[in-house]
Formats: structure tokens, sequence, C-alpha cells
């Protein structure tokens, strides 16, 4: 019966991979594309997971919390990854399908002196196209 | 009082990377638990340059349950954009959105961002430069109104509710 259902969620995370890939090939420009891997991928990887999981904790005394950790850390990395290559890519003003709001376009050439490097934990409010280093806390 | 914070100063962190050591090394033995209370305490000494901010959560059960409607989401997400894949590329409508934020903590920003990425269609592209617009790229979307609607509605109430006093 176990084997039936971790049988189930392999090929589960496999045909969920296996279709996040599909997307880059078949989707059309470069925005489009980054959604196949960003979600398709994660939870075929993450029912991957599970599934190594729930067989390491039946087989071996004790249960295998490894995997739970990998999910975790791939669901915080991914949308970061997605998130610096679409900003990378409107940095270099890739062709695409969707058009641009008007105001970031704006936005873009007031600060096209500036470098890609604007991500939101080292973003300054007051001064952000300037990259001042964030002032210390320390006590 | 100063005196904890300053041999304490993230008491959200501490518990987090416990628990993470535990997860690590997948045992509950006392000496684990006592290294993985010192490695709490000692990592936020060592890293505190790197957060400028401590993380306030304000509501800790609406951060259980964020979490739980964002795996729901995120599940359902992976067969909308695999359906979306399978089907005809030269139906959809991508459509880039300015997502007005009134969120204004690094790390709430962060996690509305991370969860626009994960949940359906929708990818987060760019942060303005005065924080006030996040940049959204969506798959397909014929109403963009209603998107900023429910993305508002759904996860960026949630977190300022948990990390902002309101």
């Amino acid at each position: 019966m176990l084997e039936y259902f971790l049988s189930f969620l392999i090929l589960t995370g496999a045909a969920l991979t296996f279709i996040g890939s599909l997307g880059l090939l078949r989707l059309k420009d470069f925005y489009m594309r980054l959604h196949g891997p960003t979600k398709a991928t994660t939870l075929g990887v993450g029912s991957l997971l599970i599934a190594s999981a729930i067989f390491f904790s039946s087989r071996d005394a004790g249960i295998s919390l490894h995997e739970i950790l990998i999910t975790l850390f791939l669901f915080i990395t991914a949308p970061v990854s997605a998130h610096l290559l679409a900003k990378a890519a409107l940095h270099l003003n890739l062709r695409s399908f969707a058009k641009m709001p008007i105001k970031s376009i704006k936005e873009k050439e007031g600060a096209s002196n500036g470098t890609i490097g604007t991500q939101i934990l080292e973003d300054n409010p007051s001064s952000s196209n300037t990259h001042a280093p964030k002032k210390s806390v320390q006590p | 009082m100063k005196i904890i914070t300053r041999l304490l100063p993230h008491p959200v962190l501490s518990p987090t990377l416990t628990v993470l050591w535990l997860l690590l090394v997948n045992s509950i033995t006392p000496g684990q638990i006592f290294l993985g209370l010192f490695l709490g305490w000692v990592i936020p000494l060592l890293t505190l340059r790197f957060w400028p901010e401590a993380v306030n959560i304000h509501r800790p059960f609406a951060l259980l349950r964020y979490i739980g409607m964002l795996l729901l989401d995120i599940i359902l997400a992976n067969f909308t954009v695999a359906r979306l894949i399978l089907g005809d590329p030269d139906r959809l409508k991508p459509v880039f959105i300015e997502l007005p934020i009134i969120l204004t903590s690094d790390l709430a920003i962060s996690l509305l961002a991370n969860s626009i990425t994960l949940t359906p269609g929708t990818v987060s592209a760019r942060l303005s430069d005065d924080r006030r617009y996040l940049l959204v790229h969506a798959l397909n979307e014929t109403d963009p109104n209603a998107l900023i609607a429910a993305i508002k509605d759904r996860y960026e109430r949630p977190l300022q509710e948990i990390f902002e006093q309101c």
C-alpha cells in the first residue's frame, strides 16, 4: 500500500518537473518562461522530497526530516532567483509580449545611470539610487 | 531589559536557528538541544550587522495560518501553471501590473514578493525605487484590477497584520 502511495508521489513529482521544464521550450518570451521553473518545479521537487521523507522514515528507525529543510530552503530561494532574473531582464530591456507599464519605464530611464543592484533587502528608502550602505545598528 | 536585548538581539531568530539545527542533525538528544540553543544564541550575535531591523511577529497564529494558506496556494499554482504550459501558448495574455504596496518593513515586502512568485501565474519582477510599487508579471490575466485586489486581500493584509502593528 505504501509503495503505491510513494510511486504516486514520485510519478506526480516527475511529471510536474517535466511540465515545468517543458514550459521553457513552449512559452514565448523570457518573462513567461520564468513561470515554469519557479512554480511547476517547486511542487515537483516538493513531492519527490515528501516521498523520500516517508520512505526513509518507514524503513529506518526514527523519522527523517532533512527533506523538510530542503523543501523550506527551496521555497525561500526559488522566488529570489526568479526575482533577480526578472530584474536583470528588465534592466536589459528584453523583448516582452506584455506591455510595460509606463511609470516603470520612466523610472527605469531615470535610474539608468545606476546598476542593477536594487535588491529588496538592501534598498535604502531615502536614497535609492546611490547604493548607500546600510547603517550598522550595532549597539 | 537593555542587557537582555543586547545578549539576545533577535528573539525570533534564535529559536528558529535552534529548530533548524535539530532538523539538520535529525536527532533530539539533550546534547544536540544544548548545542542548538548555543548556536541560536551565538549566531545572531555574530551576524548582528546583517540584520538591520529586528523582526517583530505580532500575531504568531496568523503567521501559521498564512503559511498554511500559502502552501495550499502553491499546490494550486502548480496545477494552474502546468495547465497553462500544456495549453496553447499563443492564447496566453501576459501582462505587467503595478501593485501598490502599503507594507514598509523589508521582511514583509520580501515575504510578499516571495508569496507572489510562488502563487498562481505571477512573478514579482521589480520593486520601485520609492518602495511603493511592486512590478508583477502575470502569465495569463485579463483583469489586472481583480488580480491586484486579490493579492492585496489575500497576502498583503495578513502580512501587515503579522509584521506591522496596524
